[in-house]
């Protein structure tokens, strides 16, 4: 088993002759030997990524069991095949988890006197939220044209959204996935305000 | 010895009797049992409660004719490594034998414990025909039976107490079962179903909970919906260990707000587990009774931080915590603030095979831990990176471990930081440790650990190693050291046969040794076997290539290994892939 030893030491050097699927310059998926990446948040890896990745660790090989796509241990690591069992990848618990319970956020206006609450997994993309959205809140808008001093034609409104990490954002900047999975909730903001963000926008 | 049997004749049987029944431990009875032949005598008579850690270490007519009056026996079965897949499923650990002599000998058995074995429906058939008064029945990671076979116990124990299943795999073919519960039965206290993969008939079992008094543990199936929950926790508000079923469901209030009201009628609440699919929305049911809580298993639930640090910081209480690594640092670090009282933690992989985004548990959260909780004696760690340095830290913090079991997921996986290997970390738990019973290791080791571990850890019981070690020096420190070393359990390991034979007296003193995948080969167990008559060398090949091990030469690898001390001599129920060496 001594070669044991020499499969770490060459681990970093491995990696720079590796096959790979992924564009020259992204990252290589996450292996033990690299530097802690505590606290960063990774994009999903494609599935592509999954069979290179297997396929270029050295050490599966050393335990005697035949290679193959995604090498595994017999037995390792020590988990009872109970609890094994139990568990698909998270990644595809978590999106049943969201199917099944819906994906809800609070959606507010600015002025209104309550708020609502939508489910965004319903909606196939921005055109159609920003259509339900305009729906919900049609008694609110009708009234306030003619009090706003300033405002031309229509009212000004934005949607907004609060992501995961507490940042105000305007709705429409990333995909759509990207955006149900860190929407939390959802502000249409009015009028001056919204004129206060487009005129910063072009200063 | 004249002067031993006088003074043991100064007091009437009785006396010596009454006298041992304040001995706790069995090594205290056996120690008791050698002093004079009286002593065993009344020993032998007066003992009724017998653990036997090893099913082949003794034949079961022998230890039934030793101890007559036994009222509650505990026996264990296959290998540990066999919860890994490592041992064949055909190895043995059949119950029969002792199911057998039991009933002819010990008919007023109360308590029967069996832990990983193969149980058939037919011994649990003659378990409820032949105890008159069998109270506590306790499976633990067995296999073989049925739900026939708990309907054989549930329609003629009539004084059961316990029914205690737990990780079993049981096949489904008596949907009903529960109902062979006779109407007039009303004395379980403990029933524990939540392996059980089947549908489970909840109006029958709301009609049985509801007619025992004295039900403090209910375990359920993942089969037992939400909604059910409700009704059952009706009935027995004096549940102290609940197990749910499935918590999850489609959200609605009304159920959300019976569900928090039925769990806060069960104001005595200790222990919660089960959980099922657990989502964010119908946790916050259980809250009003975290403050209580002195054990939660979450080990079941994909839940993610944020959700799991609302709870957990809530459960200021809690000495005993199992969930998933999903918990990541940021909720170590949480329950570290709010768990002072923590003793026991477990933290299990969800994504094992790295299928799925890499998870943020290192070990910052182990270390918070052991900084935070100064009560902690017992980890299970599944981390993917570790650091000397971490585990030094870790050792100074927590000297009170008696049991420390971390598994990094890679197999030879250095320190991160400074590429050496982990030896001076797990070297300073065992130094540190003065009370270890229990080791795992993982990650890159050198011989240096194993001196180490045989240096210093004088009360490691158990020790697990996997993928370590350069040669035959590891293995020699580990059996010439240890002193109370009962169970070695290697695999992938560059250990050969000489630490074996010049250390076989030692391997005497132990229950047993495992090893698989590492360099024995078979000239050392056949002269290990010649040496050592009280031992079984059991050499397990399943490839069954080529000649038949009888006639293989000495220097053929030995797969598979397991080595015990036996009084029994070679056991007669081997299957073809086991040798028995003599």
């Amino acid at each position: 088993m001594e070669a044991a030893a020499s499969y770490v030491k060459d681990g970093d050097d491995l990696r720079d002759t590796e096959l790979r699927l992924g564009l020259p310059g992204t990252e290589a998926p996450e292996k033990p030997a690299a530097p802690s990446t505590r606290g960063s948040k990774r994009a999903l890896q494609e599935d592509g990524d999954m069979e290179s990745r297997a396929k270029s660790r050295p050490l599966e090989v050393d335990c005697g069991e035949a290679p193959a796509a995604k090498t595994q241990i017999v037995g390792w690591p020590p988990i009872r095949s109970y609890r094994r069992n139990s568990f698909p990848p998270r990644k595809v618990e978590a999106e049943a988890e969201a199917e099944a319970a819906g994906l809800y956020v609070k959606v507010s206006m600015d002025g209104a006197p309550y708020l609502r609450k939508i489910d965004l997994k319903v909606y196939k993309g921005y055109k159609e939220l920003r259509e339900a959205i305009d729906n919900m809140f049609k008694c609110f808008t009708q009234g306030e044209v003619s009090r706003k001093e300033g405002c031309s034609s229509g009212s000004e409104s934005a949607i907004t959204y609060e992501d995961k990490d507490g940042d105000l954002m305007l709705v429409g900047d990333v995909p759509w996935e990207m955006f149900i999975s860190s929407c939390r909730r959802l502000r249409i903001m009015k009028g001056c305000e919204v004129r206060g963000l487009r005129t910063r926008q072009y200063s | 010895m004249v002067g031993g049997f006088r003074w043991a004749a100064m007091f009437p049987d009785e006396v010596w009797e009454h006298v041992f029944s304040f001995l706790p431990a069995d090594a205290d009875r056996n120690a008791a049992a050698l002093v004079c032949r009286a002593w065993y005598r009344i020993e032998r008579r007066s003992r009724w409660r017998v653990f036997v850690g090893n099913c082949y270490a003794v034949e079961p007519a022998a230890a039934v004719r030793r101890f007559p009056e036994v009222r509650a026996a505990a026996i264990k079965g296959k290998p540990h490594f066999a919860d890994f897949n490592l041992v064949p499923s055909d190895w043995g650990g059949g119950a029969e034998a002792w199911v057998e002599a039991m009933a002819e000998g010990w008919p007023h058995l109360e308590e029967l414990r069996l832990k990983r074995m193969v149980v058939s429906d037919d011994c649990l058939e003659l378990i409820a025909r032949c105890f008159k008064n069998f109270k506590v029945l306790s499976l633990v990671s067995c296999e073989g039976f049925s739900t026939a076979g708990l309907a054989a116990i549930a329609a003629n124990c009539r004084n059961l107490r316990e029914l205690d299943l737990h990780e079993n795999e049981v096949e489904d073919n008596c949907l009903h079962w529960m109902s062979h519960f006779p109407e007039s039965f009303a004395s379980l206290v403990t029933l524990n179903i939540a392996c059980l993969e089947g549908e489970v008939n909840v109006s029958v079992l709301e009609r049985l909970i509801g007619r025992c008094p004295n039900l403090k543990t209910l375990r359920l199936n993942h089969s037992v919906p939400l909604e059910r929950l409700v009704g059952l926790l009706h009935r027995v508000p004096q549940l102290v260990d609940l197990g749910t079923g499935k918590f999850a469901a489609q959200h609605h209030p009304e159920l959300f707000s019976k569900l928090e009201s039925a769990i806060a009628g069960c104001k005595n609440l200790k222990s919660l587990s089960g959980f099922w699919e657990a989502g964010p929305t119908y946790l916050p049911a259980i809250y009003s009774v975290c403050e209580g809580l002195t054990s939660l298993n979450l080990s079941y639930a994909t839940l993610q931080g944020p959700e799991l640090i609302k709870l957990i910081s809530r459960c200021k209480n809690l000495q005993r915590l199992w969930v998933m690594d999903l918990i990541e640092d940021d909720g170590l670090i949480a329950v570290a603030a709010s768990c002072k009282l923590l003793q026991e933690l477990r933290v299990f992989p969800s994504d094992p095979y790295g299928a799925a985004q890499p998870i943020s548990l290192t070990e910052h959260g182990l270390v918070a831990i052991s900084a935070g909780c100064p009560m902690l004696h017992s980890v299970l760690y599944f981390c993917r990176q570790m650091t000397n340095a971490a585990l030094l830290t870790v050792a100074k913090n927590c000297p009170n471990f008696t049991c420390f079991r971390l598994c990094i997921m890679e197999p030879h996986t250095p320190d991160y930081i400074t590429r050496q290997p982990l030896d001076a970390g797990f070297s300073a738990i065992v130094e540190s440790c003065k009370h270890l019973r229990r080791l795992s290791l993982s990650g890159l080791l050198t011989d240096l650990v194993f001196k180490s571990i045989g240096a210093s850890a004088n009360c490691l019981e158990m020790l697990s190693v996997a993928f370590a070690g350069d040669g035959d020096a590891g293995l020699h420190y580990i059996l010439s050291g240890c002193k109370n070393l009962r169970k070695l359990e290697i695999r992938d390991c560059p250990f050969g046969d000489k630490p074996l034979l010049d250390n076989a007296a030692k391997l005497e003193t132990m229950r047993s040794l495992w090893m698989s995948s590492c360099s024995v080969t078979l000239g050392a167990c056949r002269q290990l076997a010649r040496k050592m008559p009280l031992l079984n060398v059991e050499v397990i090949n399943e490839r069954k290539r080529g000649l038949p091990l009888e006639l293989q030469p000495d220097n053929c690898p030995v797969e598979k290994l397991y080595i015990y001390r036996t009084v029994a001599g070679p056991r007669s129920d081997t299957p073809s892939c086991v040798w028995i060496l003599r």
